[in-house]
């Protein structure tokens, strides 16, 4: 029998999915934004996976979480507190019921609630019973009863057939969303075409958790999100690591360079490797190396020979990789060292994000050996600023240093897919006239001639000893040293005239600033957005250039009474922006592995602006 | 796009002599240094080898004989310790029509740059290298190094070192390495030969040089390329001819089940046909490593020549014909496609 | 008698050997299994307490183990793992120390420290966990991949030649290589006990099973129906003979190993090769570790090779005692003032 239910109209939620590492709910998630991509709604991501691959079952250590937070109009995070919980075990509530709202809704697989499991996740009494999950909405649902009901006949074991809940658990998520259930169904199709029972056991499973929504009295409301007013055009959901990925393919049809990536896995950062991988057809050359520094060494080499050269890491890795980067600062070479920061120091919390790394980027080599160091704000921004650094390396023949971090590479949002044809083409000239061509010749960015092997007549000598100016031959004079130190500083110094200025958005003449960095920028965004709607006038400004930093960012930092500055570390912009400009900072740290809370933001603006 | 900026060598075929191998830097190692005997070897058959100077490529690391790629008028990158190899990798594959030439010490290849080294070996990827194993550190000014004999007294080890040394070629056989060979800084032609050998060989080309340190380690191999001691303490291998040295070519070795034997053949015991016949190419790597493991033995000669050559496709040519073939497969690639892939919507 | 009961109180037990952390490999991995054989198989060694046993470990799933042993142990940065033993062990050589590395871990991004270690025989135990995938950073190939090999980076097969581990570890000098199988407990625990027992940089491989990323890879040697017939058990002093009923052997064909049926009249065992373990040349050993490049031959398992050499930590404590010997003990204020000293008044 049919239950009528009633549609309730929402404007936006947030949702998260968790369950054991082995549940598949990365993969859940996943195909939830994809639909929602699809309904036309805005959304972001937020991937939590553990570091153990696949802990034992039912442990609090072994959860994994997606979440995924989507609206009727323009947003920035992925939330803050999710509305809707979606708990495949006990562990798996435990570990999420303190993030969630008051009043959340939590979807519970009863099933998964029995004595063992209860005590695997460390419940001493069944919370289902005792009374502590009073304030939430639950929703008990026997859900792997449920899908193994469903799958009685499909010719699969049991351990197969439990495999299959998750696509159950979507099912009844996408019911109670009124999402489509269609994308879902064809890419099962195509994902298990070698496999057709599981592919019609997941379609099965998908479908009779629909039903399952439809059907049962258990839920009574069925909400709608409408689709968000986008700028017009055709969309993608993208992730900051494929944006990166894609980014550095465009630049290398752009620039007419191979793009050349040496690298060695690394959590957070081994996706973008996988990616480029695939991409073979546009000639692009991976190379997996022994370790980080013959990642970046054979960059280098590849630099040298006239490869868009890159090579992509995290913290770990680029403490390895710094004296590379210090004989690429010497030889003038354009690389573009990606870091896809994580929770340091040491190994430290490889799948959580933390920003971090900005001093080992800025400053973290011997010698004075500047680069210039880039970030991206959003997962998205992850494909121009790859465009961007291939422009600046190129041209000033100088290390760019791109500092993404674990949140923006792993989360995910909406993308106005760029028409190629409106990409600027990255102009890149080697070297081919003879006459009067010496190695260290400087051109009127005070970037010498790329002369790459092959070219006859130009065969010349490269290498980390301090060079002469133009003739690049070695040289231990003193006076030739300074020169050559202060040379290569104003290099990268003089790009602040070829970027674009720090904008500042919000109210211009507000009192305070905040000011920011990196994949913070949608926590602060939203924030300042909360408190300008309650009628106090906040301005906002965010560095996607941390060196050079913009030309007018001390006039702008000058303009404020108080600026704050969130960061997922101990302050170090903070610290850099002091020392660079002389002005007071009120640095607002968190380093936890987690991003910003919007409302953790907002509560330091609003206790500031009442001192004010 | 590439290929526009690249100028080819139009011109009618060069002929090169040695001194178009020189650049115009004063040498500055230690007179009396075996680098210089390398160097000019090197040059002296660079012309020989058919590789226009343009696509010749240098690369090494930190060291003494690092220095060498700014006396060679070809291009070349003096880099960063022990990671010529990885570099030297990134050249040859992002333009494999390079020949790509690594110059070494045994601080800098095998001690920091093990790593490399090795790995190097393993995947075959064709570059030569050159390694100048003058058994000691001299750049720093004389500490034993991985290649230093048991004992030896220097300024980091004042009452001997404790530590054993690498033998290079079994760690280059073991390491999968595809022409393992050995020469002496003082015996030019046998030098030049096995240099145009490792210019032919597809693959990683390892030569062990012999290398004379006159201030830090002076006479380190004496005993192999003076001319009195010389012929009773090497074994010049050639291929398919039996294993005969000595002063009056009356000694040779012997094969005794797997274990070598050194006999006289002028005692009517043992004749010329009695004699260990060397195999270069030789596909089990356990003959190589039998005589790779010579010094290791009490009244043995120290091998010289090409150990072991053995024919495997190189890194470089799979990794471009992948490429070649996924282009075949997938078509060129397609910015426009690229980009628009995946679950798209537009908003209207 | 009081003596008696003493020695049963005191008798250590592999749960002695266990922590209180729980385990957090995939269910089914191989590496369980080694945990167990090592935890089984300590409480064995002769002369080893118990406090003196020291695990160290870089990254990768197997570069967990010391949280799971019940020692001391550290888990230290990715591939140097020889490198914080070898300090541990020149420190204190009285100790017992073991590595326990990854594919990953001890070949790629530690081939280096790996190598010196087995060149400079320093004392440590060195277990390669060998499962030829990246197996935490969600399977990549490794140097132990077999070429071809389609994962994650490599979408249209890898390009890369493996390392044959055992001639890796045989061509840098080290004096006890062995291999072993995660599935096969007894012939685990009895290399482990042999190892413990070598005094030098002592290597096991052991071929084990990601049953995640790279499942199956060693089945052909660990399954019953195949094993006997691709598994080549090496014994010092006996004949190297494997299929189900020993009706195989390896003869030495010249210069080249060859399979022949045994018993059937054509050969009989006095004809196949004997192995020795305590060969100096490593040149049978380099046979054994490429054996298995055909095909057609099987995969040995057991010491390749141990041979008696001074040990590194050994020779610096030695070197202390001589030299100390000889000059007599340090002087502090002798060497301060040492040199040209002048007295101002």
């Amino acid at each position: 029998m049919k239950v009528e239910k009633e549609i309730l109209e929402l404007s936006d939620v947030t949702v998260r999915f968790a369950g054991d590492s082995g549940d598949g709910m990365q993969l859940t998630g996943m195909q939830f934004t994809n639909t929602t991509a699809l309904v036309g709604n805005d959304l972001s991501t937020l991937p939590d996976y553990p570091a153990e691959i696949r802990a034992p079952i039912g442990t609090t250590y072994g959860v994994s979480g997606y979440q995924l937070h989507f609206s009727s109009s323009d947003i920035q995070t992925p939330g803050d507190s999710p509305d809707v919980l979606v708990a495949m075990n006990p562990a798996a509530l435990k570990v999420n019921i303190k993030d969630l709202k008051h009043n959340a809704y939590i979807i519970i697989n009863i099933n998964a609630f029995d004595a063992r499991n209860l005590k695997l996740a460390g419940y001493e009494t069944n919370p289902l019973e005792d009374g502590s999950l009073e304030g939430y909405n639950i929703i008990q649902v026997p859900l792997s009863k449920q899908t193994s009901m469903a799958l009685e006949d499909s010719g699969l074991s049991a351990k197969e057939i439990a495999r299959c809940k998750n696509f159950f658990a979507l099912g009844m998520m996408y019911w109670l969303y009124s999402r489509p259930y269609e994308p879902t169904m064809k890419w099962i199709k195509d994902k298990f075409k070698d496999a057709p029972l599981i592919a019609s056991a997941n379609e099965k499973a998908l479908m009779a958790g629909y039903y399952f929504g439809e059907n049962t009295e258990l839920f009574t409301t069925r909400y709608q999100v409408e689709a968000a007013k986008l700028p017009k055009g055709v969309y993608r959901n993208i992730s900051g690591n494929e944006a990166l990925a894609i980014g550095f393919v465009t630049a290398s049809v752009k620039s007419g360079l191979p793009l050349f990536l040496g690298s060695y896995p690394i959590t957070p950062a081994s996706d973008i490797l996988h990616e480029l991988s695939k991409h073979k057809n546009f000639g692009v050359r991976t190379f997996q190396a022994e370790d980080e520094i013959a990642a970046i060494t054979a960059s280098i080499g590849a630099a040298f020979t006239g490869a868009l050269a890159i090579t992509t890491t995290s913290g770990p890795g680029v403490a390895l990789k710094t004296e590379a980067i210090g004989l690429a600062v010497m030889t003038e070479l354009p690389i573009i060292i990606i870091d896809v920061q994580r929770g340091g120091p040491s190994t430290g919390l490889p799948t959580k994000t933390e920003q971090s790394d900005l001093q080992q980027a800025i400053n973290g080599r011997n010698g004075e050996a500047p680069v210039v160091v880039i970030a991206p704000s959003t997962p998205a921004e992850c494909f121009n600023m790859a465009l961007e650094a291939a422009r600046l390396a190129t041209k000033y023949m100088v290390p760019v240093l791109y500092l993404s971090d674990g949140y923006i590479a792993n989360g995910s949002e909406p993308w106005l897919i760029p028409n190629p044809d409106d990409i600027p083409e990255i102009k890149v000239k080697f070297r081919n006239e003879k006459e009067g061509f010496a190695p260290y010749l400087r051109d009127e960015n005070l970037s010498r001639p790329w002369a790459i092997p092959g070219t006859a007549g130009l065969e010349h000598r490269l290498g980390g000893l301090e060079k002469a100016n133009i003739t690049g031959n070695v040289s231990y004079d003193p006076e030739n040293h300074e020169f050559m130190v202060r040379l290569r500083a104003q290099k990268v110094k003089n790009i602040e005239k070829d970027i674009p200025e720090l904008e500042v958005t919000g109210d211009n003449d507000a009192n305070l600033l905040v000011i920011g960095w990196g994949g913070t920028f949608g926590s602060i965004t939203e924030a300042v957005a909360r408190v300008r709607n309650s009628g106090k006038k906040v301005a906002q400004a965010h560095l996607r250039y941390l060196n050079p930093f913009p030309r007018n960012t001390g006039e702008v930092l000058k303009r404020y009474k108080h600026i704050i500055c969130p960061e997922l570390n101990m302050g170090q912009l903070a610290r850099f922006l002091k020392a660079e400009y002389l002005v007071d900072i009120d640095s607002f740290t968190k380093i936890q592995g987690l991003p910003f809370k919007s409302s953790e933001i907002e509560t330091k603006i609003e206790n500031a602006l009442k001192g004010l | 796009m590439i290929n526009e900026n690249r100028k080819e060598n139009t011109e009618a075929e060069i002929k090169y002599t040695a001194k178009d191998f020189a650049s115009s830097q004063d040498v500055r190692w230690c007179p009396g240094c075996g680098d210089y005997a390398i160097l000019a070897a090197m040059q002296r058959i660079a012309p020989e080898l058919g590789i226009k100077r343009e696509k010749m490529v240098w690369v090494s690391g930190i060291g003494c004989s690092s220095r060498f790629p700014y006396y060679m008028e070809t291009f070349g990158m003096h880099s960063i310790h022990g990671r010529a190899p990885a570099i030297a990798t990134g050249v040859k594959i992002n333009n494999p029509d390079l020949s790509v030439w690594v110059a070494s010490g045994d601080g800098d290849l095998l001690s920091i740059g093990g790593n490399h080294f090795i790995h190097a070996c393993r995947r075959n990827i064709d570059i030569k290298i050159l390694l100048f194993n003058n058994k000691i550190y001299g750049l720093t000014k004389g500490q034993y190094s991985p290649t230093s004999e048991r004992g030896k007294k220097t300024k980091s080890t004042p009452y001997g070192s404790v530590d054993f040394p690498f033998n290079p070629l079994t760690l280059g056989i073991g390491a999968g390495a595809t022409f393992v060979a050995r020469s002496l800084d003082r015996d030019p032609k046998h030098l030049q030969s096995i240099i145009k050998r490792a210019a032919i060989h597809k693959g990683t080309s390892l030569i062990e040089i012999y290398q004379n340190c006159n201030i830090f380690n002076d006479g380190a191999f004496e005993l192999y390329t003076e001319k009195e001691t010389k012929a009773d303490n090497i074994i010049i291998l050639e291929h398919g001819k039996p294993m005969v040295f000595g002063k009056n070519m009356d000694k040779g070795i012997v094969l005794e089940g797997l274990t070598p034997k050194v006999v006289r053949i002028d005692e009517g015991k043992y004749s010329i046909n009695d004699l260990w016949v060397h195999d270069e190419f030789d596909k089990s790597p356990a003959g190589a490593n039998l005589l790779a493991e010579f010094q290791e033995i009490e009244g043995f000669p120290h091998p010289i020549g090409v150990i072991r050559e053995i024919n495997k496709t190189t890194y470089n040519e799979e990794f471009h014909s992948q490429i070649n073939k996924v282009k075949m497969q997938k078509g060129e690639g397609d910015l426009k496609k690229l980009l628009n892939s995946g679950n798209m919507w537009t908003v209207n | 008698m009081s003596e008696q009961i003493e020695v049963k109180d005191l008798k250590i037990t592999a749960k002695d050997f266990v922590t209180d952390q729980d385990v957090r490999w995939c269910p089914g991995c191989g590496d369980y299994s080694i945990l167990a054989q090592v935890q089984r198989s300590f409480p064995d060694l002769v002369g080893i307490k118990k406090e003196n046993i020291v695990w160290i470990s870089g990254i990768g799933c197997s570069s967990r183990f010391p949280y799971y042993m019940n020692t001391y142990g550290f888990h230290g940065i990715h591939g140097r793992a020889p490198a914080i033993a070898t300090g541990v062990k020149v420190s204190h050589p009285e100790l017992s120390v073991w590595v326990a590395a990854g594919d990953g871990d001890l070949l790629s991004i530690g081939g280096n420290h790996f190598i010196h270690t087995c060149r400079k025989n320093v004392d440590l135990k060195i277990l390669l966990f060998n499962n030829r995938i990246y197996g935490l950073t969600k399977g990549q190939y490794s140097p132990t991949s077999e070429k071809g090999k389609i994962t994650k980076t490599s979408p249209y097969g890898s390009v890369d030649y493996p390392f044959n581990p055992i001639s890796l570890a045989l061509g840098s000098g080290a004096t006890f290589v062995a291999r072993s199988l995660d599935r096969d407990a007894k012939h685990l625990q009895e290399m482990i006990k042999r190892a413990a027992a070598h005094k030098g940089a002592a290597f096991i491989e052991i071929f084990q099973n990601c049953s995640i990323f790279n499942d199956g890879a060693f089945d052909i040697l660990t399954d019953k129906k195949t094993k006997d017939d691709n598994v080549l058990v090496l014994e010092h002093g006996k004949p190297m003979l494997f299929g189900a009923n020993k009706n195989k052997g390896i003869i030495m064909d010249g210069a080249k190993p060859k399979v022949v049926e045994v018993g059937n009249g054509s050969h009989r065992e006095e004809d196949i090769l004997v192995h020795d373990e305590f060969d100096e040349s490593p040149v049978l050993a380099t046979l054994l570790a490429h054996l298995s490049d055909d095909p057609a031959m099987p995969t040995p398992i057991g010491i390749f090779r141990q041979i008696s050499k001074a040990t590194y930590d050994g020779e610096v404590e030695a070197q202390i005692h001589t030299v100390t010997d000889k000059k007599g003990k340090g002087d502090l204020e002798k060497v301060l003032f040492a040199g040209n000293t002048w007295e101002v008044n």
